[in-house]
């Protein structure tokens, strides 16, 4: 096995062998190294195959801004894990990793037809190719794209790690520990800041710490030691936290980040178990440095995706950090100096490389320092193809004219295994544009740099466009030393010294004699857009970058174009002629990399996913074998099966028991509000339709409350408990919103009204016993109440005592049975519950849950707020006129009511249905027509509620229908899948109308 | 996700807080008396500003008090915070 590993750095350990799995095959490694840097100590390059053509691809960067090397960890279904950079991924033992974009594998697979017939793949294909015949879509292309595209493979079962939330405040928080972040976070440190500093990698020190040119020093010391020395002393400081392997994946506004540590990622399997994978810190920070540095960017000219070909300064990283050189015979080619800090490096390793430069003449100490060397560099020449298929194995360079717009003379072949380039630097402006802040162009080397620094967030190093050494380190002083208000001395004396550029040659896409047609020059490597595709898009009208990039999806992989952005924006300003920066930037969205749910959703999983509510009574609907709704977050129970009932049995048995004999229900969950205040009279009138000063003490009413809108909004009883005294109680699920409306209410609009308001829902258990055997029962619970119609009407309110503990009890009643609610503070629910149940017994008292309640109150046609309802519905609509005084001067939501459209007479009514066949159910949001023959069909209303009703052993329902109020005895029809349902327009009282059974 | 200073609690998370539209949008004290447009003006019309706006907040899982905040849409700062009943302040308009 070839063996690319030719020095021993600081940062491996030799001493512990790590081995792997890759696409199946075990390799060696070294602990210290990431996935990439073990594949290219093994002489791997080739790691995908790409999006769209399927051509091999190989490493191309050191970091986060990979495009190519996307693996799928794992091969568990609940571990497995798509999207992972190699770059970025630090070695374990036992790691399992394939490639993830190839299909069947990645030396041999289908998709590399498309490579040959590329030109039918032009820009927007997606939006040309896949558009028709329509039949296609679910058999042929979407199965097709889903295979070739191999974007990754979700777990399929559930994630077994666990996963952290924290949150914490800071004075400053610095991101980035590279030069300009350490010298950042030692200032605040220093002057009693207290100060987080974060950096993604393992270790601190950025692309300085394996810096080793000998022109480029601090203090007299290699700039690597000088930082060793500064990294060592920040960690002495107490009111500084260091946080590695921890990368900000969003700045929102106010300085509130969010990061994401890795705690377990690089530690072999035996060691991650029962701890914590991932923690997301959720940070507020006073004050925010960004020193996140910048990335290299690539050249685009033709065939410059081949395995081997990789960014100079990553080579440079592979080679000083890693030990690991990326090819035996290199060749650079570059428009800056930086490569030649690569060049000088591999020459001082052995490894034979030359310089491929487009500026005509350059002379920096670098230049001299590699000339010295007798390092061959070809200047004014530009690469104009390379060849190797699985690698590159040589390439052709021409020289460039005088305007740089095109090659001249004869090509040149070299042969080399791995060709480096650097298009120059772009800042990661990413948290300075996340964070809301706007970006200036420089003209120079074209680079977009954070355009203004707030008194709360600041740029410092080469992401706000500073690259020499001297530069970074003497402004993030100055800056950091304003920024804070402090005057911190300890890099007064300071001494730099560093190789200055000075010249530079920006050309976005580099000349060819080959027609572009004919050429593939690759913008966005992930995506597998090239220079043609942009052109293409502008060709066809594109103006916009944010249109161009979706059109080609350049920028918009899982890498969000971190390589191709510049270049795509480049392309299109020489193309339509206009200066780069006033075309504008696409936006950068966070996360900054690829975040697991799981790190999102952190501890809130299974039963942590959502607060539940229960009732006193829960455990005694559990024993008692009740299926349990969801209503808001309350478990409501659903019905009570026995002996192996569906559903409908069970209902159809507890309605009948609750109209024949007796029922109970647990209705705890109603909302209950306590209204306390002399005014409270008067609030009620103000918010509910009807009157309420003239109701006695100890008397209930029905309330309906609307929206300013005119639309009904929550209803519910209200009991008068003592002159100054209401309990309101709201429907289930509106309790916190009507809470709300009328504190903002009583706050903002009638601030002078004596009122108060407490939410007492939790407070208070009740069992709500109804059916014409619930006096009998009520009368074993309080034998000394007086439970007589005279002394306890129906719609009043008496207050007793079970066993010692209040009792409120309402006879107030929504089966339209005589009904009786016990109110009992909460912790004796439990108790008054299982007392209903045995004093029951001999009545054959029923358990019934929230669908029998539904049952019997449409049979009562009463409404439920919600189900009946949607927002759209008034009183009148809801052909509950009468409960709207006309007498009142004003209340919520009462000059809508006869707004022009609310007096419409077709709007949607509330009615009965009654089928013609009284065996058919209808089916909830079932569409109503007249006619089911004129097309288009004209649609009339849907059906909102429907039951089979066994006390009238027929189908009902409610619906809302336009002008439903004048249809009685009008025939509709349902139109269902396979066949029209007769029904005909009823009164919405299908069951005692006379409301006998209140008082039977 | 901003920080936003309760006047009756202090400078808490934006989680703990609902927002209630535009403030300074008063209730007609005699609605019956206003033409349809009129109503609708009060109902439903909304300036929706991209700059300098005065809007409402709650602090629900708070204090449960309304209070009035001036907010600049453009950049999501906070300019000033008053309670409800206040006269706005006059240097922002
Ligand atoms: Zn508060």
């Amino acid at each position: 096995m070839p063996n690319y590993r030719i020095h021993k750095t600081e940062y491996i350990d030799e001493t512990k062998r790590v081995s792997f799995k890759y696409d199946g095959k075990t390799y060696f490694g070294y602990e210290g190294d990431t996935l990439a840097s073990a594949l290219l100590a093994n002489g791997i390059h080739l790691v995908g195959r790409s999006f769209k053509y399927h051509r091999p691809r190989g490493i191309v960067s050191c970091g986060a801004e990979e495009p190519n090397a996307i693996c799928q960890i794992g091969s568990k279904k609940d571990l497995t894990e798509p999207n992972v950079r190699a770059t970025e991924l630090e070695l374990y033992e036992g790691l399992e990793a394939s490639s993830q974009n190839c299909w069947p594998n990645v030396k041999f697979d289908i998709g590399g037809i498309n490579n040959l017939i590329s030109p039918l793949i032009p820009a927007g294909f997606y939006y040309k190719t896949f558009m028709w015949p329509k039949s296609f879509w679910k058999k042929v292309y979407e199965p097709l794209i889903r295979l070739s595209a191999g974007l990754g493979k979700s777990p399929t079962e559930p994630d077994p790690d666990i996963y952290d939330h924290k949150y914490v405040h800071y004075d400053v928080l610095v991101i980035g520990g590279g030069v300009s972040g350490i010298i950042a976070a030692k200032m605040a440190a220093k002057n009693n800041f207290k100060t987080l500093l974060v950096d993604d990698k393992k270790i601190l020190g950025g692309s300085t710490i394996y810096q080793n040119n000998e022109s480029i020093k601090i203090d007299d010391k290699l700039s690597s030691e000088w930082l060793k020395n500064e990294i060592q002393e920040i960690k002495k400081l107490s009111n500084l936290t260091i946080k590695t392997r921890t990368s900000i994946a969003a700045y929102h506004g106010y300085n509130f980040l969010l990061a994401k540590e890795n705690l377990t990622d690089h530690l072999p399997e035996e060691k991650k178990k029962n701890k914590i994978r991932q923690r997301l810190w959720k940070i507020r920070a006073k004050k925010v440095v960004i020193a996140t540095g910048s990335i290299e960017r690539p050249l685009v000219f033709n065939n410059n995706d081949r395995p081997g070909i990789l960014l100079s300064n990553s080579i440079n990283k592979y080679l000083d950090y890693y030990g690991v050189t990326c090819g035996e015979n290199i060749i650079l080619f570059t428009n800056n100096d930086s490569a030649y800090e690569t060049s000088i490096s591999l020459h001082k390793k052995g490894i034979k490389n030359i310089i491929i430069d487009l500026r005509k003449s350059a002379s920096s100490e670098l230049i001299k320092q590699a000339e010295s060397l007798g390092i061959k560099i070809y200047l004014n020449h530009v690469v104009t193809n390379t060849f190797g298929y699985r690698k590159i194995n040589s390439l052709e360079i021409m020289k460039l004219s005088e305007d740089g717009n095109t090659t001249i003379g004869d090509k040149i072949k070299l042969s080399c295994d791995c060709l480096g380039m650097s298009g120059g630097w772009t800042p990661m402006v990413h948290m300075h544009t996340q964070s809301g802040g706007k970006l200036d162009f420089r003209d120079e080397d074209q680079v977009f740099l954070p355009k203004e620094n707030s008194e709360d967030q600041i740029s410092v190093g080469s992401c706000n466009g500073d690259f020499d050494l001297e530069n970074i380190i003497d402004k993030t002083v100055n800056k950091i030393n304003k920024f804070l208000d402090i005057d911190n001395q300890d890099y007064q004396d300071t001494n730099i010294i560093c190789s200055k550029e000075n010249d530079k040659r920006n050309i976005w896409l580099l000349p060819n004699k080959i027609p572009l047609g004919k050429t593939k020059c690759f913008v966005d490597f992930q995506n597998d857009s090239t220079a043609k595709d942009i052109k293409l898009a502008l060709k066809e009208g594109f103006r916009s970058i944010e249109h161009v990039k979706r059109y080609t999806t350049t920028g918009m992989a899982t890498d969000q174009g971190k390589l191709s952005n510049m270049h795509a924006l480049g392309i299109i300003a020489d193309t339509a002629g206009v200066k780069m920066g006033t075309l504008g930037t696409t936006t950068f969205r966070p996360p900054f990399t690829p975040l697991t749910f799981g790190t999102l959703v952190g501890r809130n999983v299974g039963k942590f996913f959502e607060v539940v509510r229960k009732t006193s009574m829960h455990e005694w609907h559990v024993k008692n074998n009740a299926e349990f709704e969801n209503v808001g977050q309350w478990k409501r129970p659903w019905y009570y099966p026995k002996n192996r009932e569906n559903m409908h049995d069970a209902v159809q048995r507890e309605s009948k028991a609750a109209r024949d004999s007796a029922g109970i229900l647990d209705a705890s969950t109603l909302g209950k509000i306590d209204i306390q205040g002399s005014d409270a009279s008067e609030f009620l009138n103000r918010v509910y339709t009807n009157a309420w000063s003239k109701l006695a003490i100890g008397k209930c009413r029905y309330g309906l409350m609307l929206n300013e809108d005119g639309m009904v909004y929550d209803d519910g009883v209200t009991t008068r408990i003592s002159e100054n005294h209401y309990l309101m109680t709201t429907t289930t699920g509106g309790a916190a919103n009507v809470l709300s409306k009328l504190e903002d209410y009583l706050q903002t609009e009638w601030p002078e009204l004596d009122v108060y308001l407490t939410s007492v829902t939790d407070h208070y258990s009740t069992a709500s016993i109804c059916g014409p055997n619930s006096k009998k029962i009520l009368n074993k619970l309080f034998p000394n109440l007086d439970l007589s119609d005279e002394n306890f009407p129906h719609m009043s309110f008496k207050e007793d005592k079970l066993e010692n503990i209040n009792c409120r009890i309402m006879r107030i009643s929504f089966t339209g049975e005589q009904s009786y609610e016990i109110n009992i503070e909460s912790k004796y629910g439990h108790s008054l519950w299982k007392m209903c149940i045995e004093a029951g017994k001999e009545f054959n008292l029923t358990p019934y849950g929230t669908e029998t309640m539904h049952l019997l109150r449409a049979e009562k046609g009463f409404i439920i707020v919600g189900q009946d309802t949607d927002g759209t519905m008034t009183p009148s609509d809801l052909q509950m006129d009468w409960i709207v005084s006309k007498k009142k001067f004003d209340f919520i939501g009462k000059r809508s009511l006869y707004r022009s459209d609310t007096v419409r007479e077709d709007r949607k009514q509330l009615v009965g249905l009654l089928t013609d066949d009284p065996k058919e159910i209808l089916e909830e949001g079932a569409q109503i027509v007249l006619d089911v023959k004129s097309k288009p069909i004209d649609m009339l209303g849907h059906v909102t509620s429907s039951y089979f009703s066994p006390n009238l052993n027929k189908s009902i329902a409610l619906a809302v229908v336009r002008s439903g109020k004048t249809m009685k005895g009008q025939k509709l029809i349902i139109p269902m899948e396979n066949k029209n349902i007769n029904v005909t327009v009823s009164d919405t009282i299908f069951l005692d109308k006379e409301n006998k059974r209140l008082n039977a | 996700m901003f920080l936003i200073n309760c006047p009756f609690c202090g400078e808490r998370d934006q989680s703990e807080f609902s927002s209630g539209g535009e403030a300074h949008i008063v209730r007609p004290k005699q609605p019956t008396e206003l033409s349809d447009d009129e109503w609708a003006e009060y109902l439903f019309m909304r300036k929706n500003i991209k700059g300098i706006q005065f809007e409402r907040w709650n602090h629900v899982h708070g204090c449960r008090k309304w209070f009035n905040v001036v907010r600049d849409t453009s950049n999501d700062k906070i300019l000033s915070v008053y309670k409800m009943g206040e006269k706005p302040p006059v240097n922002y308009k």
